[in-house]
């Protein structure tokens, strides 16, 4: 079978909301964003940091004390995006900065809502913009963005009372990418669709790889050998489900097993259904139940689940080396 | 102190848009096999194996664990990961031929940089409690570092064109590289800015690769290569991860690490400068005069690999020894955002 210019690719999206514990230095730091506050901390050489160093540079010490800075600070160095990215302060085009905030003699990183890159200067004069109430107590984002003109008076935009202290933030992450499958797993899916199971054997050692893998584990070279594999085999090992768990698609108890396709060196897994689960045992012999031709596919899940076969079982020397 | 050389250096070719898969078993097979046909050395000979790649490159946690199948692990081997640039595995294979523990060890880093969104991954090497959430991409903090630069007169645009316009005429004789050509300073200049004030020809190409070196011990090193690339210098230093609490003018760890590698006696160095201002700051940082070469290969800025790039450095200023064009030369790897962090690698022959 020719190998295809393209393989196989799908997106792959991941995410997640971590959840981030502060300590006492960010917490008190966070805390004060959520009454609308700004503060630095003190180093040793006398230099004013905001945000503030969780330990000293030099020293290594934490902080004394936090001391309010801001809230107007100064842009110190800038660039403007065009095309903001997902997650970024603002979805229209504008500046990041470097705003050394009143009082501070470090520079802090965020984003300048000018309008235009021509409004973007090195020394421009820039003011936050709260998120107000329910936007809140959850760190840097609290501050919106910052504005090249001072707010009109609104109430959120003064300082508010000292809040519960704050100890944890979420930082929600989220990752897009394009995933792309080897030759080898490419060959064996696109069978899977036409209902047929192809390994590759390696040329050196002459395993048969179910799926394919890049490379040979054992050699390093790759296996581009292919091997036409029938849709029977035996059970490996095996686990039974009792647990239920979120997402779960079949009703537990259900046997989930490594099954090893005759001619075939490796296992993979695959359910089992057919029998009660009190009658999976190693060396069991199977055969794959396909789904309906039209729902086809490049994917392990054409093939719905193994039956037993009713033959005999394998003896376990045939099978004691794939465990 | 056992003496360690540079051996062998393979490097795929630079792509754009690999077809390959991010586990990188794919781009690392035939290199692996060239660096072997070319030292004449198997797998077997291999006492420790250590690679540099990125999860959040890949997208997939243990990503790295998959690219064990291109070395054939078995019988086992001792094998180690960073999640770095691989010049930093290239450390650790050094420090473990050092302590004894082996004669022959491979570096390798590999990366598929299409795979997701770069500059939006990079983000997440920032601070994550106060600047990671606000999802700074790497090329608008390398522009703030750019314009702090022109602003207080360390460099100018005109100069960092000259950087980009210089990289691309070197590239010419590389052909693993992915951006090269002769294009006329003022031809780059006329282009539009893409994070003002860097323009495309300021930052390195989105690229997929992969490199290996080879570490030989003594006198392994003497049986296997005809002019080892020995090294004399190998150190690497972090700055603070503060963006606006540090000067990005200048890249102290980097001074601090070429002064403590002796770089300045390099007549070739291999600069990791995925940005042009970021060329200049590393030449002033590691006192480069002005005859010294840096980077024949045409650079990063020519084809930036993520977590090869700078094993790749390393492995061209090796060859200049190995080849005989020169006796002294330098590797250079950066890491972390707006050369947070830098290795230098000082390299001679004997």
């Amino acid at each position: 079978m020719s190998q295809p210019l393209q393989p196989l690719h799908a997106p792959l999206e991941i995410s997640f909301d971590y959840t981030r514990s502060l300590g006492p230095t960010l917490g008190e730091f966070v805390t004060a964003l959520a009454a609308r506050r700004i503060l630095g901390a003190r180093a040793s050489d006398g230099r004013v940091h905001a945000p503030p160093f969780e330990f000293d540079p030099v020293t290594g010490a934490p902080p004394a004390e936090l001391i309010e800075v801001g809230p107007a600070g100064t842009v110190v160095s800038w660039t403007w995006t065009d095309r903001p990215l997902d997650g970024q302060p603002l979805t229209r085009p504008f500046g990041w900065a470097l705003i050394r905030l009143d009082g501070a003699d470090t520079a802090m990183l965020h984003a300048v809502d000018a309008g235009s890159s021509q409004r973007m200067h090195t020394g421009m004069r820039v003011w936050p913009r709260w998120g107000g109430p329910g936007r809140s107590g959850n760190g840097i984002t609290d501050i919106v963005c910052f504005d090249p003109s001072e707010p009109a008076q609104e109430r959120w935009s003064e300082p508010g009372p000292a809040g519960e202290a704050i100890t944890m933030i979420t930082t929600p992450v989220r990752l897009s990418y394009d995933h792309t499958v080897s030759p080898g797993e490419d060959s064996y899916l696109r069978a899977l669709a036409q209902g047929r199971i192809v390994g590759q054997r390696c040329p050196a050692c002459g395993k048969v790889y179910l799926p394919s893998r890049g490379a040979c584990p054992v050699d390093g070279v790759p296996t581009r050998d292919e091997v036409e594999l029938p849709d029977t085999g035996i059970v490996t090992t095996f686990c039974v489900v009792n647990v239920p768990f979120a997402g779960q698609k079949i009703p537990a108890p259900y046997v989930a097993a490594s099954v090893l396709i005759d001619g075939a060196d490796i296992a993979f897994q695959h359910l089992i259904l057919g029998c009660a689960p009190d009658q999976v045992r190693m060396g069991m012999r199977v055969r794959a139940v396909w789904k309906p031709r039209a729902e086809w596919e490049n994917g392990t899940h054409t093939i719905d689940h193994f039956e037993p076969s009713g033959e005999p079982d394998a003896p376990y020397d045939s099978y004691a080396h794939h465990l | 102190m056992t003496e360690v050389a540079v051996i062998g250096f393979a490097e795929a070719p630079n792509e754009r848009h690999s077809a390959a898969t991010t586990n990188g078993v794919e781009t690392l097979v035939p290199i692996f096999t060239e660096v072997f046909t070319a030292t004449g050395l198997t797998k077997n000979d291999i006492g420790f194996w250590c690679s540099g790649s990125s999860d959040y490159l890949a997208g997939r946690a243990f990503s790295f664990v998959s690219a064990v199948d291109a070395i054939g692990a078995f019988p086992p081997v001792m094998e180690s990961h960073v999640e770095m640039d691989a010049a930093w595995a290239l450390y650790e294979a050094w420090l473990k031929i050092l302590t004894g523990e082996a004669e022959i060890a491979l570096a390798y880093g590999f990366g598929k940089s299409s795979a997701g969104m770069l500059r939006r991954v990079l983000a997440l090497q920032l601070d994550p409690y106060l600047v990671a959430p606000l999802w700074p991409d790497s090329v608008a903090i390398a522009a703030l570092q750019a314009r702090l630069g022109i602003e207080s007169g360390a460099w100018s645009e005109h100069e960092m064109a000259c950087v980009a316009a210089q990289s691309r005429v070197s590239a010419a004789t590389n052909s693993r590289a992915l951006v090269s050509g002769d294009e006329p300073v003022q031809s780059l200049l006329a282009k539009p800015y893409i994070a003002d004030p860097l323009r495309a020809h300021d930052c390195a190409p989105v690229t997929d690769g992969a490199a290996a070196v080879i570490l030989a011990a003594g006198d392994r090193a003497r049986d296997l290569c005809e002019r080892p690339a020995w090294i004399t210098g190998f150190e690497h230093r972090i700055d603070s991860g503060s963006l606006g609490a540090r000067d990005l003018t200048a890249a102290p760890s980097a001074a601090a690490a070429g002064s403590a590698a002796r770089a300045a006696r390099a007549q070739v160095a291999e600069l990791h400068a995925p940005f042009t201002h970021q060329q200049i700051i590393l030449s002033r940082a590691l006192g480069l005069a002005d005859e010294v070469t840096v980077s024949p290969s045409g650079g990063a800025l020519s084809g930036n690999p993520m977590f090869s790039a700078g094993l790749a450095r390393i492995g061209w200023a090796a060859r200049a020894i190995m080849s005989g064009r020169a006796d002294v030369t330098l590797g250079h790897a950066t890491s972390g955002p707006a050369l947070q962090q830098n290795l230098v690698c000082v390299m001679e022959t004997r």
